[in-house]
């Protein structure tokens, strides 16, 4: 296999398992998750007011614990899929990158162990924790991952090198190229539509941080130290208010940043799926379909995402929905890129066949 | 290779390798620290309420507010140089679709690349300085990428146009 088809196949398949993986975790674990932390917090809060110091640290600790738990996931599901997206771009680049093709290939295999290495290091660090570490700080786990993350930061340097060295060597040289040349409708539709996500990404992002983000960290420290005050008071009531609006305060943020993130995200996948459609072995009608779904699904995620704390488990329903077409759309491209390189590489085995034979 | 789509893609594939690159160096060697400072000064500081010294409850949750600010802007940081760089490559490879000329591209792919770099500096600047720069950075930095982003959006709609 080609060192840009092992690119494509393998981010492609990050891309997937880092998705599904997210799915999961926002089904099964995340809402319970941060329950779970707030039952903590309120423990600990409690036991504050009732001078209890060794109840506060214990409960602080399984706070400490489940953040970390929810973060590593939170990690490993970003890294595996902005891995697969490099991957892609790499892939997209490689007429302009000046390297021989068993170079290009050993590249790609480092850059795709690395990418894999990362986000698995991570999502072991709450359960290997500091284990027979030579760190007091840094777990084995943390040790690997970091050393995924220097394989994909070289395998990149490299290939930035590869660029470097095509500019120099050809000058303004045109690269004849199938998938850069591509204008199918599937891919125009997923090239503007993606460019409108990531702008309405960029939008509520820029809003978000105009309007709320500096209110909203100044609000999460005064209730924290309401509740803290509260509780030197031994004044329960106090506590349990500032308890309730510091929930509601998390959950705004996590809707709000998870919104502007996934819109951003989706539309640089569509845009990045957009010049592989010369890639997907379907037909011109279910690759515009797919397309479609796919921003469909796109759309959905994050706006209903931001809906969710008006209203509630529906438009989180929605939002999961929305995460499964985005996962199915892609599914079925991979599939069809599959296909499509399949038969590349059974044409080029049977030429050198027949070459062999004469 | 014109020159609008060098800046982009190289410019994008030297943005990524440097957030990486800075990614990297603070998971080895500030991040644990940082959730640890965290953690610590907010449990310190709720004991502290048990014990009911108020005075050594608000220097925790001061530590716990200092430490926590620095902590999201670093990660921000990262996490958005990255992202703008993977969007400034794929904007690169896709440049042929927008409709201006080259010298308008190179332009707009000039405020694009700038917008990458100083958004996140300026975030990061503010974990030194909690003064009006370091977010006039942030907020020039990101004008630039939504007018930029805008105008390759007009670009791309105005190509399709042209070519039905």
């Amino acid at each position: 296999m080609g060192a840009r088809r092992l690119l494509v196949l393998g981010g492609i398949g990050l891309i997937l398992t880092g998705m599904i993986f997210g799915d999961i975790f926002a089904v099964f674990t995340l809402h319970q998750n941060a329950a779970r932390v707030g039952a903590n917090l309120a423990a600990a809060a409690h036991a504050a007011v009732a001078g209890d110091r060794d109840a506060v640290l214990s409960n602080f600790q399984s706070v400490g614990s489940l953040l970390e738990n929810r973060g590593t996931k939170v990690d490993t599901h970003v890294h595996m899929i902005d891995f697969g997206y490099l991957a892609l771009l790499l892939a997209l680049v490689h007429p302009w990158v000046y390297l021989q093709e068993s170079a290009k290939r050993k590249v790609a295999w480092i850059f795709l162990f690395g990418g894999w290495l990362l986000p698995v290091g991570v999502f072991l660090i709450h359960y290997v924790g500091l284990a027979y570490s030579p760190s007091k700080t840094i777990g084995w786990a943390s040790i690997v991952a970091d050393f995924g993350g220097l394989l994909v930061l070289l395998a990149t340097a490299v290939y930035l090198l590869g660029l470097w060295r095509y500019t120099r060597q050809t000058g303004s040289a045109r690269v004849a190229d199938s998938l850069l040349a591509g204008r199918c409708a599937a891919a125009r539709v997923l090239f503007v539509g993606g460019l409108a996500l990531v702008l309405l990404g960029f939008l509520h992002g820029a809003y978000y941080a105009a309007a709320d983000l500096y209110k909203h960290e100044a609000r999460d420290f005064d209730l924290l130290s309401q509740m803290s005050a509260g509780a030197a008071a031994r004044a329960t009531t106090v506590v349990d208010g500032a308890l309730s609006e510091y929930g509601q305060l998390q959950g705004e943020k996590a809707v709000n940043i998870a919104a502007h993130a996934h819109a951003i995200e989706f539309g640089l996948l569509a845009i990045l799926l957009a010049f592989f459609q010369p890639y997907v072995g379907l037909s011109e009608v279910w690759k515009r379909r797919w397309a479609a779904v796919l921003l469909l699904g796109s759309l959905f995620l994050p706006v209903c995402v931001f809906l969710e704390v008006r209203y509630g488990l529906v438009a989180g329903g929605i939002a999961d929905i929305g995460g499964l077409l985005v996962i199915v759309a892609l599914i079925a491209m991979w599939m069809g890129i599959f296909r499509y390189t399949g038969a590349l590489d059974a044409s080029s085995e049977a030429r050198a066949i027949s070459g062999e034979s004469q | 290779m014109s020159r609008s789509r060098r800046v982009l893609i190289i410019g994008g594939i030297a943005l990524a390798v440097w957030g990486m690159g800075y990614g990297l160096q603070y998971a080895v060697f500030a991040e644990h620290q940082a959730l640890d400072s965290i953690g610590g000064s907010l449990a310190t500081g709720f004991a502290a309420a048990a014990d009911g010294n108020t005075a050594a409850m608000a220097v925790s949750l001061d530590r716990y507010r200092e430490a926590k600010y620095v902590y999201d802007r670093q990660v921000d940081a990262h996490g958005h140089w990255i992202g703008l760089a993977m969007l400034l490559i794929v904007l690169g490879i896709g440049f042929d679709r927008v409709h201006f000329s080259e010298h308008s591209k190179f332009l707009l792919a000039l405020a694009l690349f700038a917008g990458a770099v100083t958004f996140p500096l300026g975030v990061l600047l503010q974990t030194f300085s909690h003064g009006p720069l370091p977010r006039a950075v942030a907020i020039a930095g990101s004008g630039f990428l939504i007018a930029a982003l805008a105008a390759i959006a007009f670009g791309v709609c105005r190509s399709s146009t042209a070519m039905e």
